[in-house]
């Protein structure tokens, strides 16, 4: 396992003028659309659900990306479009300079082995009736690149470095906890050694010491084998603890993004800042003296999203133009140019939106 | 005396691979107004503990005490129950999905639950009421959605409408399995924050069963942490996150990222749970344990305070002067004395004392 040398993992991040070849994958203008369909007979199509609707990222080599959102946000969708794993409606996705957007299965094939993915489920993305050994060997006998007792060495190796006893090559998911279950996802991941890793929600099926367990190992194979992570969750202190980048997504759109402690200390966005106020941290005395922002209703349905601002009808700094016109996502109040902020009216330095200043406006 | 007072609970369940011990001799009390918050991972008997209070854990085998408003929960018939749950103890799940019936309207729902227990109701009075909770709990335009099923609701309207549901005869006391677990952060927060509201409103006694500590920081008032059926550690909210004795409570808190140590290794505890059939001898917590002695391997350590005024208990072997409370301990104890409470100093002088200076070498 250990031929791949870390690539570029423990060199700093360069500054805002990165060149071409730190761009791992780009995604421009991504749109994906599913069509709803009417109950008659012809099944019309009555509606697009708008699961993402226009959002550009960057993924960098050697590189954490934090995607943030709330349920029904597209963070999910987004990362299946990604991966390839679902055709997009329109946009475009490269990935090393080429494109990779709506491939055939054929094409796609090569890319399929520097793109893989960790599912939430550790329960759900193991076939119950599988050994673990064919789970992390399945990607070596798709791939066709290694076979028999090379391959089971292959196998034992992964599972060593992943934290599970290599004896259990034997044993089905079933007798594994969720944290080693969890570990197994990882192993599979890891079997063609990718260039990025998706992790959609990795850690939060998983008890915290447990959690935190799969995070060290996370960040030692990151290290180790140069790997990109595009990391979806939705606890904010877990993407603060692995994120180098962080993108806020509100309805398929995106919020705010920039670098981690940007976005963490100087939250341009309403919504970011309502996200980070929620947070509960594990400090009784912090608790006491935040001043959470609670958000009145929920989120709107991406079948009909409301018009201007996505944000404007929970929004406390609302105002008329919010729901006229669409904010870019742009630099705002002098912030470098990698903080970007889609809001008519961002948040000055040390402002403060205030509890319960949340309206109803619907 | 308080609303619930939990002696020595034991609850067992025979299977074919042997007795799973799921809580082994737990004790806590819960006073009106008050919340307790009951941590502890997937596994630690949190949910057992407080499902066999309501009957809820048939084919169990259940021993100790459980004495709510002067009666033994644990020695009710059926029957008589039946009469306690939902009317004097309210219970909110985790999935607000799976615990309302998806073909009943909501508003009917609440209005069953309230007619079961009080048949001069009407059903029409019954509606009106639900209306009222619903508009109680913040659910907007309630006299409409009363009549919407839950599948029309969102998660966090769901769950209002179970907290609607639990407040709807005015219980005593609430018992709230991960109430927010199924949430986003926005939500939860809500939630969280109308559980505050509610509770200061009808001073109802609240125990909150979560494995998220930041949960617990918010709202709790004491804090009991459980590991392997039984408490690891029990305390004031401000003891168990500033001054935690037992190695599996410092062991959590080290687990959760934070924003002060972002980006460094996290110090999660190694290993898993035990099985709850083959328990490991002496502290069940040991082999998992970064300060494990020889007597941790065959003695069980009991519950003993280890702060001020004996309210902070903790079951480990570890000299009071041991872990992350060292100093401020020996603090409390002069401060004690100066103060003139000598019977408080005298029991952490007792705890000190009792705890003699580990015996074994301690490897940290």
């Amino acid at each position: 396992m250990s031929d791949t040398l870390p690539r570029d993992a423990a060199q700093p991040r360069p500054s805002a003028a990165e060149t071409e070849d730190d761009v791992l994958v780009r995604v421009e203008n991504l749109v994906k659309h599913f069509p709803v369909h009417g109950g008659g007979l012809i099944r019309r199509v009555v509606g697009q659900v708008q699961a993402v609707d226009g959002v550009s990222l960057v993924v960098r080599r050697g590189q954490t990306l934090g995607l943030v959102g709330e349920t029904g946000c597209g963070k999910s969708t987004l990362a299946r479009c990604i991966a390839g794993l679902i055709p997009v409606t329109s946009g475009k996705v490269t990935f090393e300079g080429r494109d990779i957007t709506n491939l055939s299965r054929g094409a796609m094939r090569p890319f399929r082995r520097e793109i893989q993915m960790i599912f939430q489920d550790p329960y759900g993305s193991l076939n119950p009736r599988h050994r673990v050994g064919a789970i992390i060997g399945e990607p070596f006998a798709v791939h066709k690149t290694a076979t028999g007792a090379e391959r089971k060495k292959a196998v034992q190796e992964l599972m060593e470095r992943v934290g599970l006893n290599p004896e259990h090559f034997n044993r089905f998911p079933a007798e594994f906890s969720g944290g080693q279950r969890q570990r197994i996802g990882v192993a599979r991941a890891l079997a063609l050694r990718p260039k990025l890793v998706i992790c959609d929600e990795p850690v939060s099926a998983l008890d915290v010491s447990i959690q935190a367990q799969v995070l060290n190992l996370l960040s030692d194979l990151q290290g180790e084998f140069g790997l990109s992570y595009l990391f979806i969750a939705h606890d904010l202190e877990v993407v603060r603890h692995v994120s180098n980048d962080v993108t806020v997504m509100y309805l398929g759109r995106i919020a705010e993004s920039g670098p981690k402690d940007q976005v963490y200390e100087t939250a341009r966005h309403p919504y970011t800042a309502a996200l980070l106020s929620a947070a509960p941290a594990a400090d009784p005395d912090a608790a006491a003296q935040r001043r959470r922002i609670i958000l009145t209703g929920d989120v709107p349905s991406p079948i009909n999203p409301p018009e201007g601002c996505r944000f404007h009808p929970r929004c406390p700094k609302a105002q008329d133009l919010c729901g006229e016109r669409e904010p870019v996502l742009e630099t705002k109040l002098g912030d470098p140019v990698t903080h970007l902020a889609a809001c008519h009216f961002p948040l000055q330095a040390g402002e403060i939106l205030a509890r319960d200043a949340g309206r109803d406006r619907r | 005396m308080s609303l619930l007072e939990v002696t020595d609970l034991q609850v067992s369940f025979p299977t074919a691979d042997g007795l799973v011990q799921a809580v082994r001799g737990v004790s806590f009390s819960v006073d009106s107004g008050r919340t307790i918050g009951i941590v502890g991972e997937s596994g630690s008997g949190k949910t057992v503990l407080t499902q066999t209070l309501l009957g809820l854990t048939p084919g169990g085998r259940v021993d100790g005490k459980a004495i709510f408003d002067g009666t033994n929960l644990l020695s009710l018939r059926p029957d008589q129950l039946r009469k306690v749950r939902g009317a004097e103890i309210a219970v909110i799940f985790q999935d607000p999905l799976t615990s309302l019936h998806p073909l009943y309207k909501v508003g009917w729902q609440i209005a069953e639950m309230i007619r079961a227990h009080d048949r001069s109701v009407s059903k029409k009075q019954g509606i009106e009421r639900a209306v009222d909770l619903l508009g109680r709990v913040g659910i907007p335009q309630p006299r409409q959605r009363v009549n919407d099923y839950p599948h029309q609701f969102s998660g966090g309207m769901r769950q209002r409408a179970m907290i609607a549901m639990a407040l709807s005869l005015s219980p005593k006391l609430i018992i709230a399995d991960e109430p927010t677990t199924a949430l986003d952060a926005t939500v939860q927060a809500q939630i969280l924050d109308l559980h505050g509201r509610l509770q200061q409103e009808s001073g109802t006694a609240l125990i909150m069963i979560t494995h998220d500590l930041g949960v617990v920081a918010d709202i709790a008032d004491d804090v009991l942490v459980m590991y392997a059926g039984k408490a690891a550690e029990k305390a004031g909210k401000h003891d168990i996150f500033y001054q935690p004795h037992h190695p599996y409570t410092k062991g959590l808190l080290e687990s959760i990222p934070n924003s002060s140590a972002a980006g460094d290794r996290l110090r999660p505890i190694t290993g898993q749970p035990p099985s709850l059939i083959r328990l490991p001898s002496g502290c069940a917590f040991h082999p998992r344990c970064a300060y494990v002695m020889d007597r941790c391997l065959t003695e069980q350590p009991r519950l003993a305070p280890v702060g001020d005024g004996g309210n902070h208990v903790s079951a480990c072997w570890l000299p009071v002067t041991a872990a992350g409370i060292a100093a401020e301990t020996e603090a409390l104890r002069r401060r004690a004395v100066e103060q003139g409470r000598h019977d408080a100093a005298a029991k952490i002088a007792e705890s000190i004392a009792e705890r003699p200076e580990a015996e074994g070498s301690v490897i940290a």
